[in-house]
């Protein structure tokens, strides 16, 4: 409480810049919930936090907000260290998981909560604008719980940005609504984050929601995170076989690498060589999980005799499984020696399904598109 | 059991039966809620409008002249005023000394509650026993326990006497006592309604409140007081009304005179003064009528309007 009574009235602390989570620990008695985790955000980015539950993203989000305090590790934005701060003290805002919105304050009321504690003169008027930008002017004198789930949550998400926090969380704030609201609110998040550029915070374990939002993805694990980047890079060239899978599917298979010829390796499975591009795999000597995303691979129903350049080829197997999801069709092959292969298709014939369950099948990918990670390391951890 | 199975049976059967059986299970259905009531209702009619009848009656009687204990029915007005004009005084000391003692149960009961919802974790039930645990024992015994505490060579009065703290040396048979009775005998019915109200508050909604620039003293005045309010005012209302009309704690531990409450002269009208049955039910409907005014003026005020 003391910390800054030299300063603004409130104790809030003026600080501007990027992000930074310096080898931020956090345990639970026992239990590591955040291990050792650094991090840099940049000032008006749209960063996400990927992971499924129990990852630590929550945690991680509840200490930038000041809700929790770190074991160990400290928290700055720009030069300033917000460790050991109150909440109230932080310029950040959070839009909860549960919205929790004041339910004896009306609307109006909701959103000008944060400039009335910060002494503003007109909160009133700046509540009325960020209800203006979230299409909930109109229903600014209700009280939230006569609101819709979508509705509570354009509310939720204008009470913390009229506040223009230097660093906006969003804690899984898309959760609780169904598929389609969830799919204009996500568009509607990008809209506002582009406009008003703040640093938005996106904590969810809904990986197409993380890769449609952000800028940067930052995919946790186990309290670390596993690996960070722009979600078209973490999906094209994923480093650990848990970003693997958890960022869409991957066809995986654990093999021996067996030689290089200049910058391609090679594993060899069931007597077969497949090629990785040496930048494209996490090691390069012993045994690796080769991977292939479903839609990179192609069915051929005869053996291909003429491979492109580049090329490589497995089979025969048998379709075990065809799934018509519209826009593709999914298809799995079974080819002895390998797990299970998922194949999307695009359907782009008149007759899209033509590949039946039972035919036989071989399947052919560009070695380009490979990757190579390091393997699960406990036996039968792979699903 | 059988009869809900039978009932369903019944159902399912007529479902495929004519309309006339249909039409009957419809009926059936259709009175089934008013024969649900009967029971409370004759309740109700026996041991609260019939008693409050007689009781209207017997404070309009008038004193048969010569025969002390027999009345004659009438519409004796005069009780009313006679009971207030005399006994005024004991009306104000009830509702001041209910008055100081909701506030003082409000004061202790509040940040118990508080603490059985927010922070008492695995505690919390052995908190809860311990609120509720003096129900287990009588009323009247409890009483009787607390003038043994206050007791001039009790632990209190005799350490405050013993370093000359307390003036007039006694506790009992002052105020004091009677409001600290009122205030221990009524506190598990204001910290319940409260204890309520606080666990259903979200924590989240009170984080809400941190981090939009509330320190916790104003998360506290802005969110999760007004959040509460309703159980405050079931609290306040359960501690005031009985506490208004409690004679039990100005008898056991208060003085022959100075600390009468209302209660106790209803009580003594009624059991020891010959001929005083018409002015206890006056005192009683007036106590009755005061508070119903003051309830209604009070639920206006802070009523339910803004509440969840």
């Amino acid at each position: 409480m003391s910390l800054n009574s030299a300063k603004a009235p409130t104790g809030l602390r003026t600080a501007t810049g990027d992000l930074h989570l310096r080898s931020v620990t956090k345990r639970f008695g026992d239990f590591v919930a955040v291990d050792d985790l650094t991090l840099d955000v940049p000032r008006g980015s749209f960063f996400a936090l990927l992971g499924p539950s129990g990852c630590g993203k929550t945690t991680t989000l509840r200490m930038v907000a000041g809700l929790e305090q770190p074991t160990a590790g400290s928290i700055l934005i720009g030069d300033t260290d917000l460790t050991g701060s109150r909440p109230y003290q932080r310029p950040v805002n959070t839009v909860f998981q549960s919205y929790a919105l004041f339910p004896h304050l009306s609307v109006r009321d909701n959103v000008a909560f944060g400039p009335k504690r910060r002494g503003e003169a007109d909160a009133a008027a700046q509540a009325d604008e960020a209800l203006k930008l979230v299409q909930m002017g109109h229903l600014a004198g209700r009280r939230p719980p006569q609101l819709s789930g979508g509705q509570q949550q354009r509310v939720a998400v204008a009470r913390a940005l009229v506040n223009r926090p230097e660093v906006l969380l969003l804690d899984e704030p898309l959760g609780a609504l169904d598929l389609k609201l969830r799919r204009e609110m996500q568009v509607e998040l990008k809209r506002i984050q582009t406009s008003v550029g703040l640093t938005f915070i996106h904590v969810t374990h809904d990986q197409e929601e993380a890769m449609t939002m952000a800028d940067t993805v930052a995919v946790m694990n186990n309290g670390r995170i596993e690996q960070q980047g722009a979600p078209s890079a973490l999906y094209d060239l994923p480093r650990t076989q848990f970003v693997a899978r958890f960022l869409g599917q991957a066809n995986m298979f654990d093999a021996p690498i067996v030689g290089a010829d200049g910058d391609m390796l090679f594993v060899e499975n069931q007597g077969r060589r497949f090629g990785v591009p040496k930048k494209r795999s996490a090691l390069t000597q012993g045994v690796v999980s080769y991977g292939v995303r479903p839609e990179k691979l192609r069915l051929a129903e005869t053996e291909p005799t003429e491979l492109k350049p580049g090329e490589c080829v497995v089979g025969p197997g048998r379709v075990t499984d065809v799934s018509f999801t519209g826009v593709s069709t999914q298809y799995i092959v079974e080819v002895p020696g390998f797990p299970p292969a998922s194949v999307f298709e695009q359907n782009l014939d008149v007759e899209p399904i033509d590949t039946h369950v039972g035919d036989q099948v071989w399947l052919r990918w560009n070695q380009g598109h490979a990757f190579a990670v390091a393997p699960a390391p406990a036996a039968g951890a792979t699903p | 059991m059988t009869a809900l199975a039978t009932a369903t049976q019944h159902a399912t059967n007529s479902a495929g039966a004519t309309g006339d059986d249909d039409a009957h299970v419809v009926g059936s259905r259709r009175l089934t809620p008013y024969l649900l009531l009967i029971p409370g209702l004759a309740w109700l009619v026996l041991f609260f409008v019939v008693p409050m009848v007689q009781l209207a009656v017997v404070s309009l009687e008038h004193k048969f002249p010569g025969y002390p204990g027999y009345y004659y029915l009438d519409l004796n007005v005069a009780n009313f005023a006679g009971a207030l004009s005399e006994f005024w005084p004991h009306f104000l000391r009830s509702f001041l000394f209910a008055g100081i003692a909701t506030v003082l149960a409000f004061l202790l009961g509040y940040p118990l509650a508080y603490a059985m919802a927010f922070k008492a974790g695995r505690w919390r039930n052995v908190m809860m026993i311990c609120v509720v645990a003096p129900f287990f024992t009588s009323f009247i015994l409890r009483t009787i326990a607390w003038r043994q505490i206050l007791a001039d060579e009790g632990p209190i009065a005799g350490s405050l006497n013993a370093l000359h703290l307390l003036p007039g040396g006694h506790i009992t048979e002052t105020w004091v006592a009677v409001v600290a009775g009122l205030t221990y005998n009524f506190l598990p019915f204001m910290t319940l309604p409260i204890y309520s109200s606080l666990e259903r508050v979200d924590p989240k909604v009170i984080e809400a409140g941190g981090d939009l620039y509330a320190n916790g003293l104003t998360t506290f005045a802005t969110v999760t007081l007004p959040m509460s309010l309703p159980g405050v005012l079931a609290g306040t209302l359960m501690t005031f009304i009985p506490a208004a009309g409690d004679y039990v704690n100005a008898e056991l531990l208060g003085s022959d005179i100075s600390t009468k409450m209302v209660g106790n002269v209803i009580e003594s009208q009624f059991f020891k003064v010959p001929g005083g049955y018409p002015t206890a039910a006056a005192l009683s409907f007036t106590l009755m009528a005061i508070i119903l005014v003051m309830l209604f003026a009070y639920t206006r005020k802070f009523g339910t309007e803004n509440l969840l």
